[in-house]
């Protein structure tokens, strides 16, 4: 049975330190990140958690498929590294070798946008305040991409709740189709292509940035051998009820439409797959080779080949998938991902297939792709500059550039779904709909007391003993709704713990 | 099923070569040449001096 998709996406942003010779982007990260924190505590009374995160309940090796692949290497977590949650209910960390931001968990695709939006602002104020830190003539610069064209890659990860009860071969089957497909609306853009043997002859430019990437089709893996469908089994929810789909194959997004989608339509697809509303499967002869196969094909329209030896193209898989989320909508409603922004997904949807299919370059106002495959295309026809040109990469890295004054992407008219006094409060405020509302109004109201926090628990230390743990297993719970007038009413956090006690 | 067919009929057929990279007509042609100058003039003030450099010595570590 369909749950409601609760979700939120992680990135991981690129990181240089410019001006200090050789550095080390781990420390850089952590800079980054200790300094948005500190100007937090400076300038934001309310707003100062030094919270640390607590790694009890995390597990990453555990395998969704119930076993663990012979060779296959668990992700590590890294208890050392610097590691901040904010009242807004999100978690920014450094991992592997950037600064990463996690979005609360969210009700929606719409909220997504707004928290992902907010979350590259506080990266910017980030850099601001780095800036403020660091000797003259240095600077950290942060992107929002996912590979440095030099054949080294960094995820966008998305992470949907869902039924426990699902059997999960039915969610591997239908989310390939879509994870391959999608990439005709997720894609961010790149030029040329990292994968072994690819010239720039060949894939002058292609869909996405991680495609280049990926070499199973189902695994454990995130950082070698990465797989199209990820296998870790990692609720931080009732691990009866629920599993997280922890997605890695998405590109970060600077168009909000194209998170939106991202986002919307995956919701959607996923709670077909909870409701056995797919009849046809569309299984791929070779995902992986399909996945660059669709990335690599600016023009749209290369068969792919099924097993049962038929072709599709990705356009045909996304029609069909649309198709069965109208009737999905008629049947069951949508509930479960929102009825209001459900109904917009459906219609942006379309339009974008619509567009798709006409004439891409129509959607430069709504595809990051196309958006930065015509602003090259006009760059190198201006300047006579080839695809090889190291000017063309740079624009193309410009392009998600964080930085307000630089960024490309803020310059090429997309068009915006949030508002900018949403994105601004939702910096410091989470969700209220999601458990994440309790997490961010704790941290806010009682930080001093807050010894750690994760996404399904916080621990309280209100000065006797031991430790106070609030678990919080159900991801709808602890919104507005449920805590709002109690978090209110309460003036100190033992009267909080006493009341949710009681 | 039957729903499916009938939008695919609907939509060009996909194996035409002609579709998306058809030039628009002249008209909308010249505002789109327009909007894409104004683009890059304005582009032009933001790029960074020394982009070229900057982008060959842009090395990440790998991640997940």
């Amino acid at each position: 049975m369909a749950v409601p998709k609760i979700c939120g996406i992680e990135t991981e942003y690129g990181i240089v330190l410019r001006g200090a010779g050789e550095s080390n982007p781990v420390t850089a990260s952590s800079l980054l990140i200790n300094a948005y924190v500190s100007d937090l505590a400076v300038t934001a009374a309310a707003a100062a958690p030094k919270v640390g995160w607590d790694f009890e309940d995390e597990s990453p090796g555990n395998d969704a498929r119930g076993y663990a692949a012979e060779g296959s290497l668990a992700p590590e977590v890294e208890t050392h590294l610097v590691n901040a949650v904010l009242t807004n209910g999100a978690r920014f960390y450094v991992d592997h070798a950037h600064p990463e931001l996690s979005t609360p968990e969210c009700a929606d695709a719409l909220a997504v946008v707004t928290w992902d939006r907010a979350a590259e602002r506080i990266l910017a104020q980030a850099m601001a305040a780095a800036a403020r830190l660091l000797p003259d003539g240095q600077e950290i610069l942060v992107h929002k991409n996912n590979s440095d064209g030099k054949g080294n890659s960094y995820g966008c990860h998305e992470n949907y709740l869902m039924d426990r009860a699902v059997p999960f071969n039915r969610i591997i089957t239908h989310a390939t189709a879509h994870f391959v497909t999608r990439q005709l609306f997720t894609g961010a853009g790149k030029v040329g292509s990292e994968a072994s043997g690819v010239s720039m002859a060949e894939v002058p430019y292609q869909l996405t940035q991680r495609a280049d990437f990926f070499e199973a089709e189902v695994g454990l893996e995130t950082t070698l051998k990465r797989p199209i469908v990820n296998t870790r089994d990692e609720p931080h929810a009732d691990s009866q009820k629920y599993r997280r789909l922890h997605v890695i194959v998405g590109d970060a997004n600077l168009s909000e439409v194209a998170t939106f989608l991202k986002v919307g339509t995956t919701a959607l697809v996923l709670a077909m797959v909870e409701e056995d509303f797919l009849p046809r499967e569309f299984v791929f002869r070779a995902p992986v080779h399909a996945l660059r196969q669709v990335s690599y094909d600016v023009d749209l329209r290369r068969p792919l080949e099924l097993v049962d030896g038929t072709t599709v193209t990705a356009l045909e898989v996304q029609w069909e998938l649309l198709d069965r989320a109208r009737k999905f909508t008629e049947d069951r409603g949508l509930e479960v991902v929102g009825a209001e922004v459900g109904a917009d997904v459906l219609r942006r949807w379309e339009a974008v297939l619509n567009g798709l299919e006409s004439d891409p370059m129509s959607l430069s106002d709504q595809l990051d792709w196309v958006a930065k495959l015509r602003l090259l295309e006009a760059w190198r026809e201006r300047n006579g500059a080839g695809w090889e040109d190291p000017r063309v990469a740079a624009l193309a890295l410009q392009y998600c550039d964080l930085r307000p004054a630089r960024s490309l992407a803020a310059r090429v008219g997309l068009e915006r779904i949030t508002d900018d006094d949403a994105v601004t409060r939702a910096m410091t405020e989470p969700p209220e709909d999601t458990r994440a509302y309790f997490r961010g109004r704790c941290l806010a109201k009682f930080a001093p007391s807050i010894v750690a926090a994760n996404w399904d628990s916080m621990v309280f230390d209100v000065g006797r003993e031991p430790l106070r743990r609030v678990p919080m297993m159900e991801p709808m719970r602890g919104t507005r709704a449920h805590v709002g007038t109690l978090l209110d009413e309460c003036s100190t956090p033992a009267e909080l713990l006493d009341r949710l006690g009681s | 099923m039957a729903e499916r067919e009938q939008k695919r009929k609907a939509t060009p057929a996909r194996d035409t070569e002609d579709v998306a990279e058809a030039p628009a007509p002249s008209e909308s042609g010249e505002k789109i040449k327009a909007e894409l100058d104004e683009l890059l003039d304005e582009i032009d003030d933001v790029l960074e001096l020394n982009a070229e450099e900057f982008v060959r010595g842009y090395i990440q570590k790998g991640g997940q």
